[in-house]
């Protein structure tokens, strides 16, 4: 459906991009192929790698009907390309934290959350010597991955030792949690209409520059995201495209982006029984709390687009007070009672009026976070918010804000804008789907996600997100507190408890959900080019002229 | 009220003593970027007054850039830079330090030029106290004592506080009462102490409006002289934007690993930049009114909480060193070194462009507001590559940021006055 509704756009597509030479990944999320493996490779012999990488069909953003039964994407490592004997000089040009790799550094950990029980010397793959060369993404329609993938395996046997497998499972839109997700992506500007010029925008848009997430284009600030550039005489033949804004270089970015690989193994037993816990075992709360958690239902609508907000002591106060107990500290079992009382009523409110699963709602009507909490998950992951806080019309009110003068715009000014952090996000479960129900009784199974965002800027776009958003314990006002999903629980330097999840009531202080465990750990990552394909093919038949061509490093 | 004061004591380091400077200088941290505030040279934490303080050895790397506006490489020095900001007049506090910690200061002096062990290391120290061009200190008044008081009083409360909901804002009231009941018994048991506010200096205060008065004065003097001026400096201004060579090649790798080794170890972070101003008359100038500016916006404005749009800045400051041929800034700000980038970039491009762009090398800009940092990876590449480790960084109160401060203080004040009902409930939702 997606590819059939993307040809659409095919006849206005923007000026200069050529779909056969972009990865079928960045246009699409292949969800009728709903068989998915992904094969994590080391070089073992530099010229037959070179030879597969060189020829192997990779699948572009043409849409094809009927659907190909199979579709093969690739993506690269730094050290990856220093195996293959790619020139120093070339992959110098790509950005540092591609070139350091996500387990590089231990300023990177700890400002990824990986530390503790998500430390890389703990992964299974993706640190020291097990950080993966190349990167091949198998997709295939129901039936038809066996087979493709012991054909991939043996045409990658000569040049590569398999390092790791990543099977998935298919859940239907669901994450293992039992939540649907994917369901809010920055639309891509295919046609090019977003005009390449610095705009301060002063609303929010789910319309992303391509050049977040394609390299070779403008991005959001209408500049071109540092890339390899080659001098045209590198490039004799014509094998690379030009870059765009100099025409005389080779453009080895161009088409290509970074692909952002990371497991992460969920503790779905252990969610809902915390959860469960808090909830006293109400199944309505219990259900209400993990939304609060998340910002959507398990239906994947929006929770700050429930109900109307209550006024002062108004709707979870009335109900909350009755039969709560007076005791001091903040588990008190009233709160949750009132929270429970609360979500019931919540629940009654009729939700036929709005359409389903809207993707372009935004926080500004509930800037205290009485209905969405502050620090809910998709908050804090696309706080969708614009340039500049919400004001009044006119010159004068644009200058107060932008000069900081107002207070109250100030208030609403501490998460930074959105458009400059966007991920297009292609992840594919693993393990077992189970309800929250089941989750609760069965025994543990391993399941997770492995996730996957494609961005051209690493360090702005996934380890921003990622650090001063998801893991940040200082996210927008907050405190004591980091993304209630992947948090990781660690105290802060100080010594602060950072375990707790703050839900603001309109009418009285703010509950929280206190002594979280961690729910969801990581068991490997790394960073990836996924280049353009005549890049590719240039990658793989550059590295043997290059100087290291004789071996794998 | 106490306002808060700078020192920047810096001095040239002796030919030859730079290795050995910087291995004393590593002794003051457990670890890179993590200082031991009790260090036996200057155990930082037994300054009361003290919020931060660093030791930054000055040298730079990009001297030889001004080469690319026609001007030979000038041969500089490399300096010790030991940089606080502190509660009360600064003299007091260095004062205080060589009282207590004189061995080790003198310790770490010996390594400059022209230190003598038998001279007065106060006066040496504050003869070597270089003038302020601008700073801004993020809330004036707020000390160090009432930052840790309200700490306190806050996580007490915050454990205490009944989370329920209320069923009427008179509710709200009621629960409030008691908690500030609550509070006064722990401060009468000692277990909890809210300290009140010293009286502002009458002098800090006359100084305060008559350099307000003084800087309108001048400004009016001066505007008419501006305004007729205005198409000349503009066209002069444009004509360098337009000519002067932008220098933003990528940071070295090593200097980055250097820099983010040192980051992340408390909410808060430093930074530290160093560089040459564009040479000529007319940036000498320009740069002269940019930091008076500054200084008159950071003295009379901005002083509650926020420099423009940006609110994570605890201390900031920039200094001319070399009869103004080079500038340092440093600052303290809440977050990641990104994040505080992104920040500008996004919130304030416009005065980042203000302050910096007569700094050699900086991002094209237009008009003096537009473009320059807006440049990303122009202007990101450029700040790394102006930046310097900082081989010594105490902060007063590690684990705590502004927007804690800005809370913690709110819910003192809401104790110290009588709240109408909703007020009351407002205050709640604050714990």
């Amino acid at each position: 459906m997606a590819q059939a509704a993307m040809s659409a756009h095919t006849d206005s597509l923007g000026a200069g991009i050529d779909l056969n030479d972009i990865q079928g990944l960045l246009r699409f999320g292949f969800k009728h192929h709903t068989e998915a493996v992904f094969l994590l490779l080391r070089v073992k012999d530099a010229a037959a790698a070179r030879e597969w990488l060189g020829h192997v069909p990779v699948a572009s953003s043409v849409s094809q009907d009927p659907l190909p039964k199979t579709v093969l994407q690739v993506a690269l490592s730094s050290a990856g390309m220093h195996a293959l004997g790619v020139g120093a000089d070339v992959v110098g040009g790509f950005s540092e934290e591609f070139i350091e790799g996500m387990a590089g550094d231990a300023n990177r950990t700890r400002r990824l959350g990986d530390v503790g029980e998500n430390a890389p010397e703990q992964w299974d793959w993706g640190s020291g010597n097990r950080v993966p060369h190349v990167a091949a993404l198998l997709y295939a329609l129901p039936g038809n991955l066996e087979a493709f993938q012991r054909s991939v395996e043996a045409q990658c046997a000569p040049g590569f030792e398999l390092l790791y497998r990543l099977p998935t499972a298919n859940m239907s839109g669901v994450e293992p949690f039992g939540f649907v997700d994917g369901l809010s992506q920055p639309e891509l500007d295919w046609q090019r209409t977003i005009p390449a010029a610095d705009q301060e925008q002063l609303s929010y848009r789910s319309s992303s520059c391509l050049g977040e997430f394609i390299l070779g284009y403008p991005n959001e600030y209408g500049l071109y995201t540092p890339r390899p550039l080659l001098d045209a005489s590198r490039d004799p033949d014509h094998q690379l495209p030009r870059a765009e804004e100099s025409p005389n270089e080779a453009d080895v970015g161009r088409n290509g982006t970074y692909l952002v690989l990371r497991t992460l193994r969920q503790d779905v037993r252990g969610f809902w029984r915390a959860v469960d816990k808090r909830a006293r075992g109400v199944p309505a709360l219990r259900e209400r709390l993990a939304s609060l958690m998340i910002g959507r239902t398990l239906t994947g609508e929006p929770v700050v687009l429930d109900g109307e907000p209550g006024t002062a002591a108004g709707a979870a106060a009335g109900p909350g007070a009755t039969g709560s107990p007076r005791g001091p500290g903040p588990a008190s079992p009233g709160g949750t009672a009132g929270l429970a009382a609360a979500a019931v009523s919540r629940d009654r409110a009729p939700a036929a009026s709005r359409p389903p699963l809207d993707n372009t709602f935004t926080f500004e009507s509930d800037p205290e976070g009485h209905r969405c909490p502050i620090g809910a998950h998709i908050r804090r992951a696309n706080p969708r918010n614009a340039d500049l806080p919400p004001g009044g019309i006119g010159v004068l009110s644009w200058l107060i804000r932008t000069l900081g003068l107002s207070s109250s715009a100030r208030a609403r000014d501490l998460a930074a804008s959105t458009r400059f952090h966007r991920l297009l996000r292609r992840g594919r479960e693993y393990g077992v789907r189970l309800t929250p129900a089941e989750a609760l009784s069965a025994p543990p199974a391993q399941s997770g996600l492995h996730f996957i965002c494609l961005n051209a800027n690493i360090q702005r776009q996934f380890e921003f997100v990622q650090g001063a958003w998801l893991m940040s314990t200082r996210f927008n006002g907050l405190h004591e507190e980091s993304d209630p999903l992947l948090g990781n629980r660690l105290p802060e330097a100080a010594g602060t408890r950072c375990d707790y999840f703050s839900m603001p009531q309109s009418g009285g202080p703010t509950q929280r959900l206190e002594s979280l465990p961690q729910f969801v750990s990581v068991s490997g990552g790394a960073y990836f080019f996924l280049p353009g394909i005549r890049a590719l093919r240039f990658l793989a038949r550059t590295g043997a002229s290059g100087p290291h061509a004789s071996g794998a490093a | 009220m106490t306002p808060q004061s700078q020192f920047t004591v810096v001095a040239r380091i002796a030919a030859g003593r730079e290795p050995a400077l910087r291995t004393l200088l590593a002794t003051m941290s457990s670890a890179p970027g993590v200082v031991d505030p009790n260090n036996p040279l200057v155990p930082f934490g037994e300054f009361a007054q003290l919020h931060f303080v660093r030791f930054v050895i000055l040298t730079d790397p990009t001297l030889a850039d001004i080469e690319a506006y026609g001007v030979p490489r000038p041969n500089l020095p490399n300096y010790l830079a030991f940089v606080g900001d502190c509660d009360g007049p600064s003299a007091q506090c260095l004062a205080q330090m060589v009282q207590r910690a004189a061995a080790g200061l003198t310790e770490v002096f010996t390594h400059c030029e022209g230190f003598d062990t038998r001279a007065d290391l106060l006066a040496w120290m504050q003869a070597h106290d270089l003038p302020i061009a601008a700073s801004y200190v993020n809330w004036v008044g707020r000390t160090v004592l009432q930052i840790k008081q309200e700490s306190a009083l806050q996580q007490v409360l915050s454990a205490r506080l009944d989370r329920t909901a209320v069923a009427s804002a008179a509710e709200a009231r009621e629960r409030w009462r008691e908690m500030a009941a609550f509070v006064r018994n722990e401060i009468d048991a000692r277990r909890l102490s809210l300290t009140p506010p010293e009286p502002t200096p009458l002098a800090w205060l006359a100084a305060k409006w008559a350099n307000f008065l003084l800087s309108l004065l001048l400004s009016l003097l001066a505007l008419p002289l501006l305004i007729a001026l205005a198409p000349l400096l503009l066209f002069q201004l444009r004509r360098q934007e337009t000519r002067d060579p932008e220098i933003c090649p990528r940071p070295d790798s090593g200097l980055l690993r250097e820099l983010q080794g040192l980051e992340d170890h408390d909410v808060t972070n430093q930074y530290t930049a160093f560089g040459s101003a564009k040479p000529g008359a007319f940036r000498r100038a320009l740069i002269t009114l940019v930091f008076a500016v500054i200084q008159f916006t950071a003295r009379h404005i901005f002083t509650r909480g926020y420099l423009a749009r940006v609110q994570t800045i605890h201390f900031a400051r920039w200094v001319f060193i070399d009869d103004k041929r080079r500038v340092l800034f440093t600052s303290n700000y809440d977050g990641g070194h990104q994040a505080y980038m992104d920040d500008f970039i996004n919130k304030a491009a416009w005065g980042l462009n203000v302050a910096f762009s007569s700094g050699v090398g900086w991002p094209h800009t237009d008009w003096l507001l537009l473009r320059g940092a807006r440049r990303e990876h122009h202007f990101k590449y450029f700040q790394r590559r102006h930046q310097l480790p900082t081989q010594v960084w105490y902060k007063a109160y590690p684990g705590l940021t502004l927007t804690d401060l800005e809370r913690n203080a709110r819910i003192r004040q809401g104790l110290e006055r009588d709240l109408s009902d909703t007020e009351a409930l407002a205050w709640l939702k604050l714990l």
